[in-house]
């Protein structure tokens, strides 16, 4: 059964429609194939009208949308022998970052992204795709070693922000995420990133630091979740709607701010009603974009990504 | 109608001033001691019986910290304010406008270079009755002028945060001075420069999760609040009472997080010893 958004509710009626239609001519063998196909082209009109004029909230619940393709359905597909490794070496293994090296396109890279999971136990598991430092301990750590031996880094954002606990304060979640910034600002070799859901503030910008950031289609990327914001400016989380309308948290927003270097379209309906093609569009992209930034020989990334985020704001 | 019926009654403001008639006496918050007001001034808003800090404003700390009290403020580049056109139940650049017209300065963060014990020193100190001296565009903007100004100066650069963390206002280009006040640290550490920073109450958000943490050194001043997430956030998470002292300097100390606990009395002294150690340049002798 899939599940459907508020705003996708007349769609979601309409299917459902079609589905029990289907099944009555499977079963009494009567033919309203017409009636079906003008119900389903009925269907896509109704799904095209809703997705092509999506409100900053609405795509904040896309972003969110609990069957989008998250980090593990994009390594399955795009980097199927990942060698996950674990570890921040000072205290634990946190599952809401995960990494490890893997083959894409005959290149050796290292990979490094939030998982948020997918049922009840990984969510758990993965802590809901919100790290403790010992996450950006191992981001670094990963990153270091990716330096090292000359691996670009493709980091895949998609978190609600940087876990807000107790522990996660006295092992010092500050100083973890400005570090992990610190050393993507320092790596000399390449770093990709694409905001696949939701970028939450400095949770996600501590991976994100990048020579190329790109986002899905329907993607946020914020320094505050439209929540948070209202239940500051507005007081009151009822403002969301507003909030996440003011924040321009969206893709097109982020990349007329110049904040960001491209936007990766997503099937119609979004990412969760076609995650396979979704997850190809984001491989070409990043493979496009690798050999574009090997080919145009970049001798000094390092250069690169620090007058990319110096031009930020320029301009207005 | 008479006198007595047209009486206007003056309206009782708050019953705080009640307390305090003409800002005489102050009641220390921690140990709720009556303090002499001109006491607390000339004891740089220190409670005399328990220590306690009081927030202080960036004129003081600069006038306090510098040699005779001596320092030349820099002219930041000023920067289109309002790219997001922000607006919630009021529009963000009259928002702005206000605290500007208010206090005369342009944004949350001041830069200024002196000498402390002889060595020259470029300091970049958060206004927080700036918007809460939140980060935006500005804010990065003087953090990047202060680096360039200190590596100029072969000087060292201090960064004395008191923030609630990133302007919402401004929204995603806020989040990304997170990154450019690390390269803002970057360039002094790259020229060599010790990079200081001292931690006032209070440090919290994406301004602790940037350039905050990367000191060479890392001060605090006591009993101020240091973090990531906000108290209430994290309350709310995970839905029990905090421990005592979470998130003071002395809490962060005993985690590995910050070097010195320093009296405020004290600061000026440690950031020349500092100095003295790290700062091979030397202006007066």
């Amino acid at each position: 059964m899939p599940i459907f958004l508020d705003f996708e509710k007349p769609i979601a009626e309409l299917e459902e429609k079609i589905a029990e239609l289907q099944q009555l001519s499977g079963n009494n063998g009567v033919s309203i194939a017409d009636e079906v196909r003008k119900l389903q082209l009925k269907a896509e009109k109704m799904l095209k009208q809703t997705y092509g004029k999506l409100t900053a909230w609405q795509k904040t619940q896309v972003a969110r949308h609990p069957e989008r393709p998250h980090l593990k359905d994009y390594c399955k597909i795009l980097f199927p022998d990942l060698l996950p490794l674990a570890g921040d070496r000072y205290f634990g293994e946190d599952q809401a970052i995960i990494g490890g090296i893997a083959t894409f396109h005959e290149r050796s890279v290292m990979i490094i992204g939030h998982e948020k999971g997918s049922d009840t136990s990984s969510r758990m598991r993965h802590n809901f795709g919100m790290a403790l430092p010992e996450g950006y301990r191992k981001a670094r750590r990963l990153m270091e070693m990716a330096d090292r031996f000359g691996l670009p880094i493709i980091t895949l954002v998609d978190t609600p922000g940087a876990y807000p606990g107790v522990e996660a304060e006295a092992r010092g979640q500050a100083e973890a995420i400005a570090k992990s910034i610190e050393t993507c600002l320092r790596l000399r070799v390449p770093i990709i990133s694409v905001v696949i859901g939701e970028g939450g503030s400095g949770g996600a910008i501590a991976l994100a630091s990048a020579n190329k950031v790109f986002m899905l289609e329907n993607a946020i990327y914020s320094v505050i979740s439209p929540e948070g914001c209202a239940s500051i400016l507005w007081r009151s989380a009822n403002y969301s709607k507003e909030a996440a309308e003011a924040l321009k948290l969206t893709a097109d927003d982020l990349l007329q701010l110049r904040v960001i270097d491209g936007i990766i379209p997503e099937p119609l309906g979004g990412a969760h009603r076609q995650p396979e093609q979704t997850i190809q569009s984001v491989g070409q992209m990043l493979q496009k974009t690798l050999d574009e930034l090997y080919t145009k020989s970049l001798s000094n990334y390092q250069e690169h990504r620090q007058k990319k985020f110096l031009a930020i704001g320029h301009g207005f | 109608m008479s006198w007595l019926t047209n009486f206007v009654r003056p309206k009782i403001q708050s019953a705080k001033k009640i307390e305090t008639p003409d800002n005489l006496w102050d009641k220390c918050p921690s140990c709720k001691q009556m303090v002499f007001h001109r006491d607390l001034q000339s004891n740089l808003f220190v409670c005399p019986a328990c220590q306690y800090h009081w927030r202080i404003g960036f004129k003081l700390r600069l006038e306090k910290l510098f040699d005779q009290g001596q320092y030349q403020r820099k002219s930041l580049p000023k920067f289109e304010a309002d790219p997001l056109k922000f607006r919630d139940q009021k529009k963000y650049a009259d928002r702005l406008k206000e605290y500007q017209t208010k206090s005369g300065e342009n944004d949350a963060l001041v830069v200024a270079e002196g000498t402390v014990g002889g060595h020259r020193l470029v300091v970049a100190i958060f206004n927080f009755s700036f918007m809460g001296g939140s980060m935006g565009i500005a804010v990065g903007e003087g953090l990047l002028a202060a680096a360039d100004a200190a590596v100029a100066s072969k000087a060292a650069l201090l960064a004395i945060p008191a923030s609630g963390g990133a302007r919402m206002q401004e929204g995603i280009l806020s989040l990304m001075q997170m990154p450019r006040s690390v390269i803002a640290v970057e360039k002094v550490k790259n020229a060599g420069l010790p990079y200081l920073v001292l931690l006032t109450d209070p440090t919290t958000g994406g301004v602790s999760a940037s350039f905050a943490m990367l000191g060479d050194i890392t001060m605090a001043e006591p009993g101020s609040i240091i973090g990531f997430a906000g108290a209430r956030v994290i309350e709310e998470t995970i839905r029990e009472k905090l421990p005592e002292g979470f998130q003071r300097a002395e809490y962060l100390q005993e985690h590995g997080m910050v070097d010195l606990v320093v009296h405020r009395h004290e600061i000026p002294k440690t950031v020349a010893k500092i100095l003295s150690h790290l700062n091979p340049v030397r202006t007066t002798e």
